[in-house]
């Protein structure tokens, strides 16, 4: 769906075979946990058993004589970092906090914290030597809620940590706390706005921490050469983050580590943080030998980075007409165990669909006995959407207002302020309402109950993540066949190598099956920011755009010099070079006579643009709720998203479907279920992602509004399909049975508790 | 994992006599899917593993007057592959049905499910409902006791050193019964039951009054149980929705259910009360003759 007269383009918006898909689909691409090198040992974590301990003692001498041991290593053997703070591309961290998470020293905060790590001749020694390593513990009350942590009397985690004010007045700011920042965010007179408001509606919402689930655990193999140099295979979201944060973590300069990229099995803002590398590199340096570690499934769950559990107050002011005038918004996000949750993100995030003029909203950053939280999909935006979604519906039923008329009353668009400041330059929030009005799920007749324990309902539900500009660089090389080769520095996570080689394909006029792209390592390739923040196709893409430029112009030059006429008499055009009295040759035919005009081709292309763009979606669901058991089974949905310009419209599709299908898992069952001990369900049995089973076809609408500010008009596509499932769901719950759930995951027990007291 | 040894013995008297003397540190392999997984997390750490997947005498599955002898090796596939199961012990094909998905259902056996002795097992409220009797092989006497006798406690089970579970024998299937199981999971696939309920019906000739029954519960306490008084309460009764629904209400009250992360106490007791009701009127359904789709998770 085509919003403005779209150029035609002869490579963007096909479906070429993806480059690596031949490899991926055989088996035989490699990922980091088929990495093998002569000498290699196995490494294993030592982790901890409690959610809140002081560490008294680490005896490993038993575990240091297992024959078959090659190295044990504790904090010890990690450089120490005092109150330093390094900025890693996310704001200023603590850098003690950074290695702490990586190999504790005096305490551990969660469950799974890792203490000691071991590395023998195979894993199952190395297992051995891990139950070997004695850790006297001295076990402390854990704090698991995020209220419960905010209180004045709740137990510290962290002695260092000092509430950052960021907007917000400062009290009691050199007193050791769990609540690591306090931002807020107002624009408008929020008072006079609810003043001015017919209606007022406030509600509480609790979401619990879920996690991505990616396929692939973490994994890493690190090689401290005798040179001082240390290289690290791993799969990773960027490569050259892991290779900044892997030299700060054991203070090397950064050119001191190589970071080399295998096939990355999911990532979803989880495969950002470093956590292995710089583990297994100490242990290399001990040994001497190649050093593999890979995590198990509920190491993954225990230790890497899950998204904010979050407690949510949100207040709505409409008129009688169904105009949004005033909104406020108080966000608490458990941060886990170091500071650093995406609570910014969601407050900047929380009313960004629509335009309302007095806005306020208060955020806080708060440590909890649970791993520190990362990035996932659309960080922070999908707890939000949660609450201002499900409100909307509310307003939707008490004004008697269909749902899509007052999402269009109420969108923003181009010119609308964000209430963090930013203004919307063109954007496609309304379009996307548009496209789900039109379409024929929302035009059908509203589903109807099979049976008198069934019911069924219809829900709608809108959200909004950024698109991240950050910085990208790509080569390309003509070969004298006419393909060229593209090394760009973004891991694929999602079909990128094949959008990336479009953008180039389109822009020098060749086919996508020309171009052959590669990942490189972090020696191959000029700096690039991670694959995430919906970036890659974006800014990756305007550095491959400037990448063909380049050889175009170069291009232009040397058939100038073919001819042998002046090089402004030469123009790179529609695949090929024309010059003075009808001369043409084209790119094919170019490439195969460059040895004889100055030799090899390459262009370079970088990007660091800013993107103020920005990607909505709205969603329609239709729900069956089993009302004696509180099961909902999703029966139809439906997702439109504006993608800007859709590259290779099926990797877009993929996005959206990938997307929803994560937000039904937190909308239902998705959840990190705890007691005082830790996670109690670390496995895919216990931690339930939606089967196959589980989840319709998902019908994709995409809508094109070109952003302004990419050659191609790209917008980022990857995360915002997460935002709307659980409110879109819970407003289909609502209409099934009446009942409002504030609360996730909407999994049966919970549902039917509400279910029955209504 | 820790190393051990491996034998794959040829007759179940040199099984027995391997597990005998191995002073109960040795384990039987049947399938291995509950096996292999508890050694990887090293919840056991057996010094010998006795493969007995392939013992003949663990492979039966054989009907006579006797009704059906099944090995307690035969994994899942040959279980609900064979039509007679299906049409006379439906409850038991319902169970292995969705154990795992096609993968595990190629190894994973019924007699395996029972000897792991998990409250949740799936197979096992399915075959106290078809009045099931386990048969003991060991070092003396060969010995039968009811499955619904068979678990002591979570993970426990009758079985003494140097026994193994060689078959289970199922009483033919009297006219005019029918069975049925059915567990409650959130998703549709690949959990473990929150609640399993298994039951058996037996109507008299005029189809309408219930002759006898038999509930089998799972996940509401130590080990399934079998709801002998409710069961017996059931005969003479009408086989109608509100026979099924008082059926369910007092089945909340004979259990005892944990909460865990798969569910809380109270609302396992919910979910009993609404499964018996489903169970009993699918199995009734089967009883008659009806046709009876049931899809599992829906
Ligand atoms: C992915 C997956 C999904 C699963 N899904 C389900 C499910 O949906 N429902 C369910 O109930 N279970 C499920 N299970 C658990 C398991 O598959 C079943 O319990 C299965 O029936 C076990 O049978 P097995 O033949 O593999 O047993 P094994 O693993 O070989 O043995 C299990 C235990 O019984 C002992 N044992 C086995 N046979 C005998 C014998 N004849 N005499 C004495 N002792 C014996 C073994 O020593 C061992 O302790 C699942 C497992 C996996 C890995």
């Amino acid at each position: 769906m085509a919003i403005a007269d779209k150029p035609q383009y002869n490579v963007i918006g096909t479906r070429p075979i993806r480059h690596d898909g031949v490899d991926k689909v055989t088996g035989r691409a490699m990922y980091g946990a088929d990495f093998r090198m002569a000498g290699l040992l196995h490494g294993v974590i030592v982790r901890s058993p409690y959610a809140h301990a002081r560490i008294k003692r680490i005896d490993t001498a038993k575990a240091a004589a297992l024959p078959g041991v090659r190295a044990v290593v504790t904090s010890d053997d990690l450089p120490q970092h005092g109150a330093r703070q390094v900025d890693l591309g996310e704001g200023a961290v603590s850098m003690r906090h950074l290695a702490a998470n990586v190999l504790t020293d005096d305490k551990v905060l969660y469950r799974g914290h890792a203490v000691a790590a071991v590395a023998a001749d195979n894993v199952h020694i190395a297992e051995e030597a891990a139950r070997l390593v004695k850790v006297e513990y001295e076990p402390l009350p854990p704090v698991l809620d995020v209220r419960a942590a905010m209180q004045p009397d709740a137990p510290i985690l962290n002695d260092d940590v000092r509430t950052v004010f960021a907007g917000a007045p400062e009290v009691n700011a050199d007193q050791p706390t769990n609540i690591a920042k306090h931002l807020l965010f107002e624009k408008g007179n929020p008072q006079e706005g609810f003043a001015g408001a017919d209606l007022v509606f406030e509600r509480e919402f609790d979401t619990t921490m879920v996690h991505q689930g990616y396929i692939e655990p973490h994994n890493a193999t690190a090689l401290w050469n005798a040179d001082g140099k240390v290289t690290v295979w791993m799969s990773t979201q960027g490569s050259f983050t892991a290779r900044e944060q892997t030299a700060e973590l054991l203070r090397l300069p950064v050119s001191s580590v190589k970071v080399v990229p295998m096939e990355i099995g999911g990532g979803f803002g989880g495969k950002i943080s470093v956590y292995l590398p710089p583990v297994a590199a100490l242990l290399s340096r001990k040994s001497g030998r190649p050093v593999k570690v890979i995590m198990s499934r509920a190491d993954v769950f225990e230790a890497t980075g899950p998204t904010p559990g979050s407690h949510i107050r949100l207040k709505l002011g409409v008129t009688k007409d169904g105009k949004l005038n005033a909104a406020e918004a108080w966000v608490a996000f458990e941060a886990g165990a170091y500071p650093g949750s995406p609570v910014g993100m969601a407050c900047m995030c929380v009313f960004a669909c629509y335009d309302i003029p007095h806005a306020r909203v208060e955020g806080f950053d708060v440590c909890v006995n649970k791993p520190r939280t990362n990035a996932y999909r659309a960080p922070g935006s999908t707890q939000v959407a949660f609450a201002i979604e499900t409100v909307v519906d509310e307003i939707c039923t008490e004004l008697g207002v269909d749902p899509v008329e007052l999402r269009l009353r109420n969108a923003s668009r181009k010119g609308t302020q964000r209430v963090d400041g930013p203004t919307f330059a063109r954007i496609g929030m309304e379009e996307t309402v548009e496209a789900i009005k039109a379409s024929s799920h929302y035009m059908s007749l509203a589903p109807q109950s099979r049976s008198p324990d069934k019911q069924c309902g219809r829900g709608v539900a809108s959200g909004f993540w950024f698109n991240a500009g950050l910085k990208s660089s790509v080569t390309a090389t003509v070969n004298a066949d006419g393909t060229v080769s593209l090394i760009e520095g973004s891991t694929d996570i999602g079909g990128t190598r094949t959008s990336i080689a479009m953008q180039l394909a389109e822009t020098l006029g060749i086919t996508a099956e020309d171009v052959h792209p590669t990942v490189a390592d972090t020696e191959g390739i000029g700096y690039t920011d991670v694959t995430g923040g919906s970036r890659v196709t974006f800014s990756t893409g305007i550095a491959a755009v400037r990448a063909a430029e380049d050889i175009c112009s170069i291009l232009a030059d040397r058939a100038a010099a073919l001819w042998d006429v002046p090089a402004d008499q030469t123009k790179y055009e529609n695949g090929g070079v024309t010059g003075p009295d009808g001369k043409r040759i084209s790119f094919k035919e170019l490439a195969g006579k460059l040895h004889l005009v100055g030799g090899p081709v390459t262009g370079s292309g970088i990007s660091g643009e800013e993107s103020q763009s920005g990607a909505f979606g709205t969603h329609c669901v239709d729900v069956e709720v089993d009302t004696e058991t509180g099961k909902v089974q999703i029966l139809r949905y439906t997702i439109a998203q504006d993608a800007g310009t859709a590259i290779h419209p099926s990797y877009v599709e993929g996005q959206m479907q990938g997307g929803v299908v994560q937000g039904i898992g937190w909308a239902l069952n998705e959840e990190y279920w705890y007691d005082e001990q830790g996670m109690r369900n670390a496995t895919f049995l216990d931690y339930r992602m939606p089967t196959c089973y589980d989840v319709p076809m998902i019908e994709t609408i995409i809508v094109e509004v070109p952003a302004s500010n990419h050659p191609y008009g790209v917008r980022g596509v990857g995360e915002v399909p997460i935002c709307p499932p659980p409110a879109a769901i819970a407003n289909a719950i609502y209409q099934a049975t009446g009942v409002r759930m504030r609360q996730l995951p909407m999994s049966p027990p919970r549902l039917l508790a509400e279910l029955l007291k209504s | 994992m820790h190393s051990f040894e491996y034998s794959a013995p040829h007759s179940l008297s040199d099984a027995v006599s391997l597990l005998a003397q191995a002073e109960g540190n040795a384990r039987p392999l049947a399938g291995g899917t509950d096996l292999i997984d508890q050694m990887q997390t090293g919840r056991f750490r057996p010094a010998l593993v006795i493969d007995i997947k392939k013992l003949p005498e663990l492979n039966v599955l054989e009907f006579d007057g006797d009704g059906l002898h099944l090995g307690a090796a035969v994994p899942c596939y040959r279980i609900y592959g064979e039509p007679r199961i299906v049409q006379e012990y439906s409850a038991l094909a319902d169970a292995c049905h969705i154990i795992g998905g096609v993968q595990i259902q190629s190894r994973a056996s019924v007699g395996g499910n029972l000897c792991n002795s998990g409250p949740a097992a799936d197979s096992t409220p399915a075959m106290i409902a078809l009045s099931a009797i386990c048969v003991i092989a060991g070092p003396g006497e060969t010995r039968q006791v009811p499955v619904e006798e068979f678990c002591t406690a979570p993970g426990e089970n009758v079985l003494r050193r140097g026994e193994i579970l060689a078959e289970i024998l199922f009483p033919p299937r009297p006219a005019n019964s029918g069975s049925h199981y059915r567990r409650f999971i959130p998703r549709n696939e690949m959990d473990i039951a929150v609640v399993g309920v298994g039951a058996f019906v037996e109507l008299e000739d005029d189809g309408q009054t219930i002759k006898t029954a038999r509930i089998g519960l799972g996940a509401v306490a130590p080990t399934p149980l079998l709801a002998e008084d409710l069961s017996a309460s059931l005969s003479g009764k009408p086989a109608t929705d509100s026979t099924f629904v008082s059926a369910g209400e007092a089945a909340r009250q004979i259990i005892t259910p944990i909460t865990d992360m798969r569910g809380t106490a109270e609302y396992r007791k919910q979910i009993t009360g609404v499964l018996v009701q489903r169970v009993l009127a699918t199995a009734t359904a089967r009883a008659r003759g009806e046709p009876s789709e049931y899809k599992p998770g829906k």
